[in-house]
């Protein structure tokens, strides 16, 4: 499998990945902008309004049956949040011919399918349909709203907010609330207009189709794509160190019978010039599996919690420590994960916990190349980054990972935030009898 | 071994039964980096009452889940999650109402690792201390699953739906249930279910079938014991649920329902196949997001995008669920039986009976690309006593009329039952 990269149409880059070995592509068009809180929303919006319809096919029942046609083609909206970058777009999922009988042309028609979707979407007077903007923009505000339902993914979302409460990162990939319920379909819909024309555009192809045939179906397709002046100023701002001298602490308080404490961290120095290999390692030594300092230590030897895992945000330089627990125990898990990360700072990471990392986290890597979904969203954080290797060179950094390089992303590391999800006394009854 | 080309879907299949009873299957994959082994035992949170060679036995709720959990305990202090993470692999199992499951995934030393799976889960080793210990972290686990509001409305329609099948209670059991149960416990169910003749092995891969298969024999012995049969308690009064509606208020941002349906399940092999085909098409055509009914409500706000459906077989049962968000949920209730109602007197179009086998050929093919899918249903299969890779063939031959001819049984007045989590008001 080798990438090769092209830009077809200005402004637009196709990553290109041949490969026999699947019975379904992938195609994917994303829209890069930077995240802000003014816009966010609004363009977290647009991919599910222009879903909605085209001129072709102005409504779902009509989309989704050609979509059927198209042997179950799915062509889903997505929208991501990379470092302060925004992605907006479409994820395609296309069976390859070869395994369909009479399938001839559906590659095709799934690429012209999505240019339609991104360029001729059904409109009244040049506007995007005010049903449609409205009843979208009701269904993410619901979305928004729901984070609540899921308690861990909640408090992870709750302690970033109120840590980079002074940036951009905060309002989360699908943009504020208020932001959301101000939108309005004839400024949405100039908005849209504006990022066709100054967007750059990445385009991610993996499958069975030579590239020459499938830039001329992409050309096709996005033949009527208006292009202005490209904007690639966008970037990520990257905060060193933490707020205040003392992290500061946010306790809410909800009716649920588990707590959830989730702890931020600043990288720090790490971040001056990032090693992408060192701090996949590090997150895999300090929080991220079975063999990690943090389930070794706070959930087997301690007993102090369900779980207990971290995860490093590499664009934006944070990392997160998240934990489910009894409420009555949160002093000790939090003193508890600083004192893991001191132990790693100073160098205490065995042979065993440096190389089972090191082994994890490569060979995450290699099933990448197994995986369509992972390699779409791998290259496309590469393209970012300015980063021009594969998984599989990834891997081979990591095997050279040292002990050193590990705890000094330890050392750097500053928290910031420490944010408590406890109960509001309701459940304390249960929790006391399950205890006895 | 057996082999089966399956041209359709270019995969061969290599399958066997050992002298130990082992069922074996092997999928290889040339050009893959990945290894996939999924070792499962035909035992889960259902199987409380059993009988062996005569002796009938009774356990606590959640033996199935608290065993899974155990099982990685090794003998000499080790613990099989480490050593199989020490080897690079992606250790996981989990439990279900039928089936417990070992797996792993890898990329490198896979015969390595696949000799880890095989000797840690038949070394049973339970102490007092050890599984004392494991109360704590379970307790947890089943805490977690109360605050989730999927997994609440989830129990909550299968106590409507069924009035005493095990299947109503939590696999993972109660907090109360869990503390019954002991090392003594734990080695009689472990004895019982834990044999070859009970288990199968699934692996997908660039591997050998015949290493495999040598590997199998090697770890897990000749001895071929006796299988216990499961006793699931008296049949079910009737196809009506036992209660047709249910709500609950819980810290939700907006009502979740779940809609559900019991009906009578095939027994096993190809009949049981085609029945979960022509269920999942006819829930395709009747609610899938090319359908009159899914189109109409998501355009009128009633849905949104959280929104599914699923036919599920478990432990000789068979229910229908479909599921989502809707800020009335009654309404969706109502349309949905007048929908099912339209649909049983004029039928399905036949173009859109067409269209929606294609769409179901591409998902299907797009299930074959995830190994853990292919090697669990493979294990599931290999239980019911189908061959699971047939599945794409025989979806070709489904007809409309046994779409239509479920939508009129399963949909019938009085067949659904709904449950209903609220916002908690403040």
């Amino acid at each position: 499998m080798e990438l090769t990269r092209t830009e077809i149409l200005p402004g637009v880059w196709l990553s290109h990945l041949r490969t026999d070995k699947f019975k379904t592509a992938c195609l994917s068009l994303t829209l890069l902008t930077q995240l802000k809180r003014d816009t966010a929303a609004m363009n977290a919006l647009i991919p599910y309004v222009l879903r909605r319809g085209t001129t072709r096919s102005p409504d779902m029942e009509a989309l989704s049956a050609r979509l059927e046609d198209l042997y179950g083609t799915a062509i889903e909206p997505v929208v991501r949040r990379i470092g302060e970058i925004q992605g907006i777009g479409f994820y395609a999922s296309i069976p390859e011919e070869d395994y369909l009988p009479g399938g001839k042309g559906v590659l095709q028609k799934a690429a012209a399918l999505m240019g339609e979707l991104l360029l001729s979407p059904a409109t009244r007077g040049g506007l995007l349909l005010p049903q449609y903007v409205d009843s979208e923009k009701e269904k993410m505000l619901e979305t928004i709203r729901s984070r609540i339902n899921d308690k861990r993914g909640y408090a992870l979302f709750r302690c970033v907010e109120e840590m980079c409460c002074c940036e951009d990162f905060a309002v989360g990939r699908l943009g504020g609330e208020e932001e959301c319920e101000a939108i309005h379909y004839q400024k949405l819909s100039k908005h849209y207009k504006s990022l066709l024309q100054s967007c750059p555009i990445e385009i991610f192809y993996c499958g069975r189709a030579a590239e020459k045939q499938l830039i001329a179906y992409l050309r096709d397709a996005l033949m009527t794509l208006p292009r202005g002046e490209i904007d690639y100023e966008i970037g990520t701002d990257v905060r060193m160190n933490a707020l205040e001298e003392q992290p500061r602490t946010v306790e809410e308080s909800m009716d649920v019978s588990q707590g959830k404490l989730v702890m931020g961290f600043r990288l720090g120095e790490s971040m001056e010039e990032p090693d992408p290999a060192a701090l996949l390692v590090f997150n895999a030594c300090f929080g991220g599996g079975t063999t990690s300092k943090l389930f070794a230590n706070v959930r087997e030897r301690l007993q102090l919690c369900y779980y207990a895992g971290s995860l490093v945000d590499t664009h934006k330089g944070l990392l997160l420590v998240s934990s489910g627990i009894e409420f009555d125990k949160f002093e000790a898990v939090r003193d508890e994960v600083l004192a893991q990360l001191a132990a790693m700072a100073r160098g205490e990471i065995t042979d065993e916990e440096l190389e089972s990392a090191k082994m994890g986290v490569a060979s995450d890597l290699r099933a990448m190349m197994d995986s369509q979904g992972e390699l779409e969203g791998f290259y496309l954080s590469q393209v970012l980054d300015g980063l021009e290797y594969g998984p599989l060179e990834l891997a081979e950094l990591v095997s050279e990972v040292t002990r050193e390089q590990v705890a000094a992303v330890a050392a750097n590391a500053e928290c910031d935030m420490i944010y408590f999800l406890k109960g509001d006394g309701a459940s304390d009854e249960e929790e006391d009898d399950a205890e006895d | 071994m057996r082999k089966t080309e399956y041209p359709n879907i270019g995969e061969t299949l290599y399958t066997d039964t050992l002298p130990n009873g082992l069922r074996l299957c092997v999928v290889p994959k040339k050009g893959f980096r990945s290894f996939f082994a999924a070792f499962a035992v035909d035992y889960g949170g259902d199987c409380r009452s059993f009988t062996l060679d005569g002796q009938p036995w009774h356990t606590p709720a959640g033996v199935a889940h608290y065993l899974e959990h155990k099982m990685f305990d090794m003998p000499d202090g080790d613990n099989a999650l480490n050593l199989l993470n020490a080897n690079g692999a992606d250790p996981n199992a989990f439990t279900g109402n039928d089936m417990t499951c070992y797996y792993f995934q890898c990329t490198e030393r896979f015969e390595e690792n696949l000799r880890l799976l095989l000797h840690f889960v038949s070394t049973p080793y339970f102490t007092e201390e050890t599984v004392q210990k494991e109360q704590g972290i379970i307790t947890q686990e089943i805490l977690m699953g109360e605050d989730d509001p999927g997994n609440r409305i989830f129990y909550n329609l299968l106590e409507q739906l069924y009035a005493h099948h095990p299947l109503r209670e939590r696999i993972a059991g109660t907090v109360e249930s869990i503390r019954e149960i002991t090392p003594e416990v734990l080695h009689s169910c472990y004895r019982a279910f834990y044999t070859p003749a009970n288990m199968c092995l699934c692996v997908e891969g660039d591997v050998d079938q015949e290493q495999v298969s040598r590997i199998a024999r090697e770890i897990l012995g000749s001895e071929r014991a006796s299988v216990p049969q499961p006793d699931f308690g008296e049949p079910e009064d009737g196809l009506l649920p036992a209660e047709a509606m249910r709500r609950e208020a819980m810290a939700v941002s907006a009502p979740q329902f779940l809609i559900g349906a019991k009906f009578e399940s095939e027994k096993e092999g190809e009949a049981l196949l085609r029945q979960r085909l022509v269920s999942q098409l006819a829930l395709r055509l009747l609610v899938g997001a090319s359908s009159p009914f899914y189109t109409r409500l998501y355009a009128e706000g009633l849905l949104n995008r959280d929104f599914d459906y699923e036919s599920d077989f478990i432990s000789g049962t068979a229910s229908l669920f479909i599921g989502g968000e809707s800020e009335e949920p009654e309404k969706v209730f109502e349309a949905l039986q007048q929908e099912a109602a339209r649909v049983a007197a004029e039928g399905f179009p036949a173009e859109r009976f067409e269209r929606a086998k294609r769409a179901s050929l591409g998902a299907r093919l797009r299930g074959l690309e995830d190994f853990g899918n292919v090697c669990i249903s493979l294990a599931s299969g290999v239980f019911e006593n189908y061959g699971s890779l047939d599945a794409i063939a025989m979806l070709d031959q489904v007809t409309k009329s046994e779409c239509e001819a479920f939508v009129r049984d399963v949909f019938s007045p009085g067949r659904l039952a709904i449950s209903i989590i609220e916002p908690k008001k403040d």
